[in-house]
């Protein structure tokens, strides 16, 4: 589904990723884990498009495409959802305008018809129900005045509405307490589909017990440093991340 | 066809008007002294303050006819987009009433909508007495130019007296269109509006200005007198063609606890100038000047607003709101004026701009002129673009790039639309903003 070639991204005429591979297919669940400024909101960015990252080197083919000829709305409506680290506030929009808007933006791209207010708001009801989100989201402005949580609860609550094919997670982890990790983490496993991949971006391994990847990479200075199974969390937990740089001044070397 | 100098053309439009529109000899006079402050004043050059950064040349340097009476028909399709369906109302085409196209049958008992031509032409009567009184005290005839000349070439507008404790649901609206002449050569109108709200009275009254796409000018004064605890909302929409200018003139006197609200909409023209100044000359009065100005190519919009404190107790809110593309330019100037009695003044005004393209431009300026000393006076202005990260996170979700840009543009006004109680106008600013607008360059917000 997606194939990363030797990323090379930099912003500012900075540097940031240099050299990225990475493979992802239908069906699997990978995560990224890494020290802070690795790179792996950098990567997040790139792939779904922010032009202020520019990539300098390499390619990356998302279900045979050259994604980095898409423009960041066109991949969203090609499956691509990111959940940001930190979602922006956007006073004035409220969330069901944007969820309405977006959803049939995709069901257009897909060639399926556009959904009417009713059957909108019986899709949108059930998906808040299993991620216990309150009814009055929809009219809040998106993400305005929402704690750390709610924002990151609110990210999976859109994904959940829009279901991509690619998702790609970045620290959705960061501030949530552990009820609302269950509930977020169970939000994600029921969208675990042989048809979908998801990217898991996290410092933590705390979040990989309950979204099992398949697979977790290790970045390190814009560099995949080392890949392996689920128990390679474990293991950077327990050596903490100076273990990578030791492995990363080797890969290096 | 003789080419006249703009001089001539306003002499021959003040003498056609003095020949024709009949008038008390107490309007005749007050014409006649217009006139000559006009002449004395000359339409308005940057050199002077109030003008600095608004170059009225191509007004200064056309000669303007005035407008004929036109058609009901012809005005047909020039009108239909502007009116809002709202049931009670009057139609002007090129400055005069055509009393077919407007039903005021619904109104409550006494509420009086009246053709100014029709008042002043009457027999001597209580309404044209008051109306008499209320328009020769020429107010702003000394220094204002162009109110002068509205004044000088006062013959029609709209007459509208809700007498004490009535209460008007349904809103009023008062639609002036200008249809440009088979030849398309300049025209001008002059609409004069008076509204007066009797004591503990409310009412909501909407000016509509619009026109043809030839070059024509609108130069519209307007007065409103609310009594004591009357309510009043106010909106102007200015949705002129691209070829017209705008000039607009509204002056404000609030008795006793009377709570005003205007809402001035510029939507089109290609130079509008709206003034607003409000006198809050009784206790406990409050008062909300908030405004909404779009404008893209060379438009220029320009809003001036002057609030007056002459007594303690009064609070005043102001939110100005523009959005500006292409290479529009936009002015605009807040003065509060706190007299020396007017303790415990609370007055807020806020200014906000967003620019979408780097050769807009705005200037804006408050004044605060305050005498008092116990007063509460907050102003605030800023400049802002898009923002990039939200543009990103709505484009990320599958919005395009058009559809996210309108949808962050109607967030900026949002809190103004919401400020709206008249339906149909939040509906079509809704419309507007969110389907209409165009990318940086290109079309224009003028829809007809
Ligand atoms: N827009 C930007 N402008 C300048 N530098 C940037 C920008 N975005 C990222 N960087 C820099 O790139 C590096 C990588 O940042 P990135 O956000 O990708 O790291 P990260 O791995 O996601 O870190 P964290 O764990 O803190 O989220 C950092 O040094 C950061 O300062
Ligand atoms: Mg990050």
């Amino acid at each position: 589904m997606l194939e990363v070639t030797n990323l090379h991204a930099s912003v500012a005429g900075r540097g940031i990723l240099r050299g990225i591979d990475l493979s992802v297919k239908a069906g699997e669940v990978h995560a990224i884990m890494g020290p802070n400024g690795s790179g792996k909101s950098t990567l997040a960015a790139v792939l779904a498009g922010r032009e202020e990252y520019e990539v300098t080197a390499g390619s990356v083919a998302y279900n045979g495409r050259d994604l980095l000829e898409m423009e960041p709305e066109e991949r969203a409506r090609e499956g691509i959802f990111l959940a940001f680290q930190y979602p922006v506030e956007i006073p004035g929009v409220n969330n069901a305008y944007l969820l309405k808007a977006a959803l049939n933006e995709v069901r257009k791209h897909r060639g399926e018809p556009e959904l009417d207010a009713m059957d909108f708001m019986a899709l949108v009801k059930q998906r808040m129900q299993v991620l216990h989100i309150d009814q009055d989201l929809l009219k809040r402005p998106v993400n305005e005045g929402f704690s750390g949580g709610e924002k990151k609860r609110n990210e999976i609550f859109q994904m959940a509405v829009l279901e991509p094919k690619l998702a790609i997670m970045d620290e959705t982890d960061s501030g949530l307490d552990i009820d609302a990790l269950r509930t977020v983490s169970a939000g994600v496993n029921a969208m675990r589909s042989p048809e979908r991949a998801i990217l898991v971006v996290t410092h933590y391994q705390r979040l990989l017990n309950y979204i099992v990847p398949d697979v977790v990479h290790v970045l390190s200075d814009g560099r995949i440093v080392k890949s392996g199974g689920k128990d390679l969390a474990l293991e950077l937990e327990e050596k903490g991340y100076g273990w990578i740089e030791g492995v990363a001044a080797q890969v290096g070397a | 066809m003789t080419t006249l100098a703009p001089a001539e053309a306003y002499a021959d439009a003040f003498e056609a008007v003095r020949r024709t529109a009949a008038a008390p000899d107490g309007v005749v006079d007050l014409r006649r002294r217009a006139f000559e402050r006009f002449t004395a004043l000359g339409v308005p050059t940057t050199r002077l303050e109030a003008w600095r950064f608004t170059n009225v040349a191509p007004i200064a340097n056309t000669a303007f006819t005035l407008a004929t009476p036109a058609e009901r028909e012809a005005a047909k399709a020039d009108t239909a987009p502007h009116a809002l369906g709202i049931g009670a109302g009057l139609l002007f085409v090129n400055g005069r009433h055509v009393a077919p196209a407007s039903d005021v049958s619904a109104l409550p008992d006494g509420v009086e909508v009246l053709s100014l031509a029709d008042v002043l032409a009457s027999d001597a009567n209580e309404t044209r007495a008051a109306v008499e009184a209320r328009v020769a005290s020429g107010a702003g005839i000394e220094n204002e130019a162009f109110t002068a000349l509205n004044t000088a070439l006062l013959h029609d507008g709209a007459v509208v007296r809700v007498p004490a404790d009535t209460v008007v649901e349904q809103p009023i609206q008062l639609l002036f269109i200008t249809s440009p002449p088979p030849g398309g050569e300049p025209v001008m109108t002059h609409p004069r509006v008076l509204l007066v709200v009797g004591e503990n009275a409310q009412v909501r009254v909407v000016e509509s200005y619009g026109g043809g796409d030839s070059p024509y000018l609108t130069n519209t004064v307007s007065e409103v007198i609310a009594g004591p605890s009357a309510v009043v909302d106010h909106y102007k929409l200015v949705r002129e063609s691209p070829t017209g200018y705008h000039i607009g003139a509204m002056h404000v006197r609030l008795g006793r606890a009377a709570n005003f609200s205007s809402h001035a909409v510029t939507l089109g023209g290609a130079i509008v100038r709206n003034d607003a100044q409000a006198l809050l000359d009784g206790e406990g009065v409050e008062c909300t000047l908030n405004g909404l100005y779009l404008a893209n190519g060379s438009r220029l919009v320009d809003n001036h607003t002057t609030i007056h404190h002459a007594q303690p107790h009064c609070s005043s809110h102001e939110l100005y709101k523009g959005i500006l593309d292409g290479e529009a330019r936009a002015v605009f100037n807040g003065k509060i004026i706190v007299a020396i009695d007017a303790q415990k003044t609370d007055a807020k005004q806020t200014n906000k701009a967003l620019l979408l393209s780097e050769d807009a431009q705005i200037n804006t300026k408050p004044e605060l002129e305050i005498f008092a000393d116990d007063v509460k006076c907050t102003h605030g202005a800023t400049v802002g673009q898009l923002d990039e990260d939200a543009l990103f996170y709505l484009r990320a979700r599958g919005l395009g790039l058009e559809q996210a840009r309108s949808a962050l543009i109607h967030a900026f006004a949002s809190d103004l639309l919401n400020h709206i109680a008249v339906e149909p106008i939040r509906e079509q600013l809704d419309d507007l903003l969110l389907a209409d607008l165009p990318g940086s360059g290109g079309g224009s917000f003028h829809v007809c």
